[in-house]
């Protein structure tokens, strides 16, 4: 539009002053997110200093947690944080494919609604309950038949029979992965569930017109059609895992060690924050735990930027065929 | 991100969130903030103190830690502690505590066959369990305090409390007194690095995995066994005397405390003397400025008189102890000493 336009036209010029106001109004609130990120970056760094200054290198490094002679690693937390939500990924990744393509390819018309908005409602489910759950109901089953059948089992092998030792707690970094795969599954499936409806249905009835069969279609059609997705539902599964606190705190066993067995009770950082944040006394103590959650944060962080160096990789090689 | 954020929250919510509810309350109220272990009767007090002078408590139970921390910012009227702070940190920050209420710490144990109140146990044979020096029921340093009980050949499972807690702080407190090599390896505060067993989360996470797992140990507080009827064990105390956990034997360790001698009550109640005094006794603490410009000191000093003189039967019916007469007589005493508003003495308030 040029400005002899606009001369003809006033209220051409009140609303290209309005699309302006507009345009800013949503500059401004994308910068808001960004600038809340950099101030809980920053707090966290604020507070964490002590700590970090006072153990440096070795905070990432030290199993011990000690608030009595005031020595503190975070390895203990780290390691049971990325345990426990491995579980849940190789749980709830496989369980959420399965209900993805069940409910998108086979599944009868009339059941998709109700089992689309079931899974969905098991999103809206408060964590305290999940965590509630997993101690009451979960942990006993588990302490009185799985547990002691994987101990049986498994717990002899050699190699991964160092997994599956020890008393059967019920509550462990196995439950709380189980936990965790229950609460992440009804996101990972959403995602999958709208790319496999997005993979475009000529292709789909093209691959059933040459013969293929259901399964060649979904491996070979919608499979690599919705990659991007997939590792995208993956990751905001993964993330969530990763960050969940009240559940996991119920049922993790909270204990600073890092044992073999995955049925040990371990502790995780949000678990250790809720935990202890409250009576916490002494400079160093609390900001250790400022320290874990600054660790959380770069973990998240970090994993969510590989995912997204991860699409990007994907989109270029797909861009080349 | 919101899920890296729920992560962080917790650290923010604990603070800021008290902060926000107790801005928000009315300015007649009275403030504090603190320890949870007390937070029951400290509710029923303030709720039938209104009922009486229209006065009201605005009571935030976020944790000693989170207590101290505001009291020494001066957003509430008086912080709450489970744990003493020591008389130097006390001057360092211009404060004055002193015992409010006394609770008591029992240890828990799930052994088939063995009722509430059956087996006995001592300090050091707790510690040592607790360090996993000691793994079977049937071993012989528990036999030998228990010769008419016969004890399975069954795995002890630890049991301790995740959270941070004056129950922690108690327990730890008590086998560090006992025990040189508990003292030595773990030591006594609010949370501490066990080598051995698993954590749940509050009293009632620690019954629930009691409850559970044949062969567990644990400890909770003395109103939680008394309400859920879990299989306590007996103590044997400082004068080699076994003692049952009930409202006498706490009672009993906090009168034979010698308060007068500690600065600042400085005193924790455990492993204290006399023939009837349970062993894991403690005393919740209230934190106050000694030179405070808060105009509603005054206000709080009345309430604190008033819930010593009339609130016994109350705390007794939610199985805590009330602090002994002779005690807080004392504490009054120290008021009077030693807290000033705006200059003035504070108490006896008008």
């Amino acid at each position: 539009m040029s400005a002899t336009t606009i001369a003809y036209f006033p209220q051409l010029k009140r609303e290209a002053r309005a699309e302006w106001v507009f345009r800013r109004l949503t500059i401004a609130s994308a910068a808001l997110v960004l600038i809340l990120l950099a101030g809980v970056l920053a707090a966290l760094c604020y507070g964490g200093w002590p700590a970090l200054k006072a153990f440096k290198f070795g905070f990432l490094t030290r199993e011990i947690w000690n608030p009595v002679t005031d020595q503190f690693g975070a390895l203990a937390a780290l390691y049971g944080t990325v345990v426990t939500s491995a579980i849940a990924m190789l749980i709830a990744v496989p369980l959420a494919f399965g209900i993805a393509v069940f409910l998108t390819e086979t599944c009868p018309l009339w059941l998709r609604g109700p089992i689309a908005s079931g899974i969905e409602l098991l999103a809206a489910v408060p964590s305290i309950v999940f965590g509630i759950w997993g101690l009451f109901v979960l942990a006993p089953v588990l302490q009185h038949s799985v547990q002691p059948w994987l101990i049986d089992t498994f717990g002899d092998l050699p190699w991964i029979g160092k997994l599956f030792r020890g008393p059967p707690y019920g509550i462990g970094l196995t439950t709380a992965g189980l936990v965790l795969a229950i609460m992440v599954l009804p996101f990972i499936t959403s995602v999958m569930r709208e790319v496999f409806l997005a993979t475009p249905r000529s292709l789909k009835e093209a691959a059933y017109g040459l013969g293929a069969t259901q399964w060649e279609v979904i491996w070979n059609v919608v499979l690599p059609n919705s990659r991007a997705g997939i590792i995208g539902g993956i990751m905001l599964g993964l993330g969530r895992a990763l960050g969940e606190t009240m559940a996991v705190t119920f049922v993790v066993g909270n204990a600073h060690r890092i044992s073999t067995s995955l049925l040990a009770p371990g502790t995780t950082i949000s678990a250790s924050i809720a935990n202890e944040f409250t009576e916490a006394v002494g400079t160093l103590y609390t900001s250790s735990l400022i320290a874990l959650g600054l660790l959380l944060f770069v973990l998240t962080f970090t994993i969510i930027a590989a995912a997204r160096l991860l699409l990007l990789q994907i989109e270029r090689r797909g861009a080349r065929i | 991100m919101s899920n890296v954020l729920s992560g962080l929250m917790v650290i923010a919510a604990t603070a800021t969130l008290a902060q926000a509810v107790a801005g928000s309350a009315l300015a007649d109220d009275i403030s504090g903030a603190g320890a949870t272990f007390p937070y029951p009767i400290y509710a029923k007090w303030a709720e039938a103190y209104k009922q009486q002078t229209g006065i009201g408590l605005n009571y935030q139970s976020i944790g000693s830690g989170g207590g101290i921390k505001q009291i020494e910012a001066g957003t509430v009227t008086f912080g709450a502690s489970d744990k003493p702070l020591e008389p130097a940190d006390l001057k360092q920050n211009g404060l004055v505590q002193w015992p409010m209420i006394i609770g008591g710490v029992v240890p828990v144990v799930n052994i088939p066959g063995v009722k509430p109140g059956d087996l006995v146990l001592d300090g050091p044979t707790i510690a040592a369990i607790y360090m996993g020096d000691i793994s079977r029921w049937n071993d012989a340093a528990i036999q030998k305090l228990n010769p008419k009980l016969a004890l399975p050949k069954l795995d002890i499972a630890p049991v301790y409390r995740s959270d941070g807690s004056g129950t922690n702080f108690l327990f730890t407190n008590y086998l560090s007194k006992v025990s040189p090599g508990f003292s030595q390896k773990i030591g006594a505060n609010t949370s501490v690095q066990w080598p051995v067993g698993i954590g749940a989360k509050g009293n009632e996470g620690v019954a629930n995995q009691t409850a559970q797992t044949s062969g567990a140990i644990s400890y909770v507080e003395y109103a939680y066994v008394k309400q859920t009827g879990m299989t306590y064990a007996r103590l044997l105390n400082r004068e080699g005397k076994y003692v049952t956990p009930d409202a006498e034997a706490f009672q009993a360790a906090a009168a034979n405390a010698d308060w007068a001698k500690a600065e600042g009550y400085f005193l924790i109640l455990t492993d204290q003397s006399g023939a009837e005094s349970w062993p894991i006794t403690g005393a919740s603490f209230i934190l106050m400025h000694s030179d405070s410009k808060d105009a509603h000191t005054a206000a709080a000093l009345k309430f604190f008189d008033w819930a010593y003189r009339t609130g016994q039967k109350m705390a007794e019916d939610l199985d805590y102890v009330p602090l002994p007469d002779k005690v807080a007589k004392q504490v009054e005493k120290t008021w009077q000493d030693s807290l000033k508003v705006d200059g003035k003495p504070a108490w006896p308030a008008k």
